[in-house]
């Protein structure tokens, strides 16, 4: 029987350790249902395997590799992690993510919240046309949304400059307002999936415990923030890392509407990694850049777990 | 006391909906100027003052459109979202079923792993991607932009928390009753996470048609590419001339966001399932 207290599945309550999921099954049925989960899980696997962690292992051998316009030319030991660390555009690249990162993730849960707390409540139709229309630049598409902002930005042409009565601004071109620009935009395509999501959380909390904490006086801001925010808790934090993992990817909006400047103002480590390998074709040095973008990722998402489970 | 404090709630009620109102206007916008730019004449394209509405309709930004082959890559995309879609919900249905109501040695460690790699970021791992398509000699096909999706294990998670609702009585008496496993899914199973499966082929679809990274680094050739590429290289040829980029961004657009509005229940539900317990 020793084997079968093995792979207690984790995500069982914890709170009864060693509890095995094989208790009252026979050694013969373990195997054919062990034999027939493996031949359902098949062909899912093999594309999980195939075109996920064959490219991570990829990414990762080829980041100590020293790489060229002719391909490979030899190993380069931690060359391609060191050379990061004196490159003054992947640097600058870096500071530039972190950025973009640090205003849009707050402001999109934040607003996402506010926005879910305010239709939550409304009748189903009106609920759908909100979640709808603020879901509508995530369905539009990155290409569509991005181009279509490059002509309202334009300096001539664009609607902004002659709504604004600022003639012949260039948003994109300075180096001050660019960012912003981006963040702007980024921040409209970001905010669909957390109201989806926060709509659906704050239907879901405890209806007796708010009538109850009403009747007791309490105000909606009490109400708020004792009852419905410890319990949608759950739900912010994972709109926290998804959106951590969304706008460290920042890549779209940067290729078509800045290509990175001006005067790399606006180069993400995305962009910088895309560029790596269309003008050097350097797969070395991309794939370092890729690990680490990784790497960076899987720390924030960490930091936001710890933060919000010790609240 | 009591009526003040109705008296400012139904203050911050009303502020609350304006704010709404001009946010949703400031949402539909950019699509509105897609769509109406699409159809504006070069004169009112170029115009020094806003054009809020065409006065006259013209089609000669699609004339444009459609002399590249702008056609030929709505093609590609709706085959490549299409095949992405039907894939990833069959072999995904098929696994989250095994990891929700299959007890095997193996499953605890399948899970963790496959909630780690959805934390991954995606676009890091199209580069050495495109470097294993060049190797299968794949690159520069809409294989290259299909397996990928399927590969991603999001849609595996969603079917396994679908799944989990499927009562295990109703299998065992299955079992009982000497029904194989394949008759037993398909018959009972299949039908019972039916929701969850329209929700992730909508999500698939909707998600492999947007895939600009993807599709960017994979294709090349002009006459694969996806309307997104597609469009993103024309503005990059020809900057602008706005109408004819309307025009494509508008061919990119519109089927999409008709396909989501028309399953917009699926979507939402498909959405808030894969966040239960995430």
């Amino acid at each position: 029987m020793a084997q079968t207290t093995v792979a207690a599945p984790a995500e069982r309550k914890p709170k009864k350790p060693k509890r095995s999921q094989f208790s009252g099954m026979s050694k013969a049925l373990v195997r054919r249902e062990t034999i027939s989960a493996y031949l359902f899980l098949l062909p899912s696997l093999v594309f999980f395997i195939g075109f996920v962690v064959v490219p991570m292992v990829i990414c990762v051998v080829y980041s100590f590799m020293e790489y060229s316009m002719k391909g490979i030319e030899g190993f380069a030991g931690f060359d391609n992690y060191i050379r990061m660390f004196q490159d003054k555009t992947f640097i600058r690249s870096f500071w530039n993510t972190v950025f973009i990162v640090v205003v849009a993730v707050p402001t999109v849960t934040a607003f996402s919240l506010w926005v879910s707390s305010a239709i939550y409540k409304m009748k189903a139709f009106t609920r759908s046309f909100f979640r709808c229309v603020f879901y509508l630049p995530v369905v539009t598409g990155t290409v569509a949304v991005t181009v279509v902002w490059k002509w309202i930005f334009n300096a001539y042409y664009g609607i902004l400059n002659q709504v604004a009565g600022t003639t012949g601004f260039d948003w994109l071109g300075n180096e001050k307002t660019a960012i912003w620009c981006i963040i702007m935009i980024l921040f409209t395509t970001s905010i669909g999936q957390p109201i989806v999501l926060y709509v659906a959380a704050l239907g879901n909390v405890d209806k007796s415990l708010i009538e109850a904490a009403e009747v007791d006086g309490a105000t909606n801001f009490q109400v708020f923030w004792k009852i419905k925010w410890p319990q949608i808790m759950p739900t912010t934090l994972y709109i926290l890392v998804i959106t951590t993992i969304n706008s460290f990817q920042c890549f779209a909006l940067i290729q078509l509407l800045t290509s990175g400047g001006p005067n790399s103002s606006t180069t993400t480590i995305m962009y910088y990694i895309f560029d790596m390998v269309y003008k050097f074709n350097d797969f070395g040095y991309a794939n370092a850049m890729g690990v680490i973008l990784a790497l960076i990722i899987a720390v924030f998402s960490a930091l936001q777990f710890r933060i919000t489970k010790s609240n | 006391m009591k009526s003040k404090l109705s008296g400012g709630s139904v203050g911050y009620k009303i502020f609350t909906v304006i704010v709404l109102i001009l946010l949703a206007l400031f949402f539909i916008f950019p699509l509105y100027w897609i769509v109406t730019g699409s159809f504006k004449d070069a004169i009112a394209i170029s115009s020094r003052t806003p054009v809020w509405f065409p006065t006259q309709f013209v089609l000669d930004n699609y004339e444009k459109l459609f002399a590249r082959p702008a056609l030929r890559w709505l093609l590609n995309t709706v085959v490549m979202a299409v095949s992405a879609m039907l894939l990833t919900c069959l072999t995904a249905s098929l696994a989250g079923y095994a990891l929700a109501k299959k007890r095997f040695y193996g499953r605890g460690i399948l899970f963790t792993i496959i909630i780690c790699a959805m934390a991954l970021p995606k676009q890091v791992i199209v580069i050495p991607l495109l470097q294993e398509m060049r190797t299968l000699g794949l690159a520069d096909t809409l294989l290259a932009v299909i397996l990928p999706t399927v590969g991603w294990p999001f849609g595996v998670f969603l079917m396994k928390q679908f799944s989990e609702t499927i009562p295990t009585e109703i299998l065992e008496a299955a079992r009982v009753d000497g029904a194989g496993e394949i008759r037993t899914f398909a018959t009972i199973v299949f039908p019972m996470i039916k929701p969850g499966v329209g929700a992730l082929a909508i999500f698939t679809f909707v998600n492999s048609w947007n895939d600009y990274f993807l599709q960017l680094i994979m294709l090349t050739s002009k006459e694969k590419l996806t309307i997104s590429v597609g469009i993103a290289q024309m503005q990059g040829e020809m900057s602008s001339d706005f109408g004819l980029i309307m025009a494509g961004a508008t061919l990119a657009a519109i089927p999409i966001v008709a396909v989501f509005i028309a399953f917009q229940k699926y979507f939402t539900q498909g959405i808030s399932m894969g966040a239960v317990k995430g």
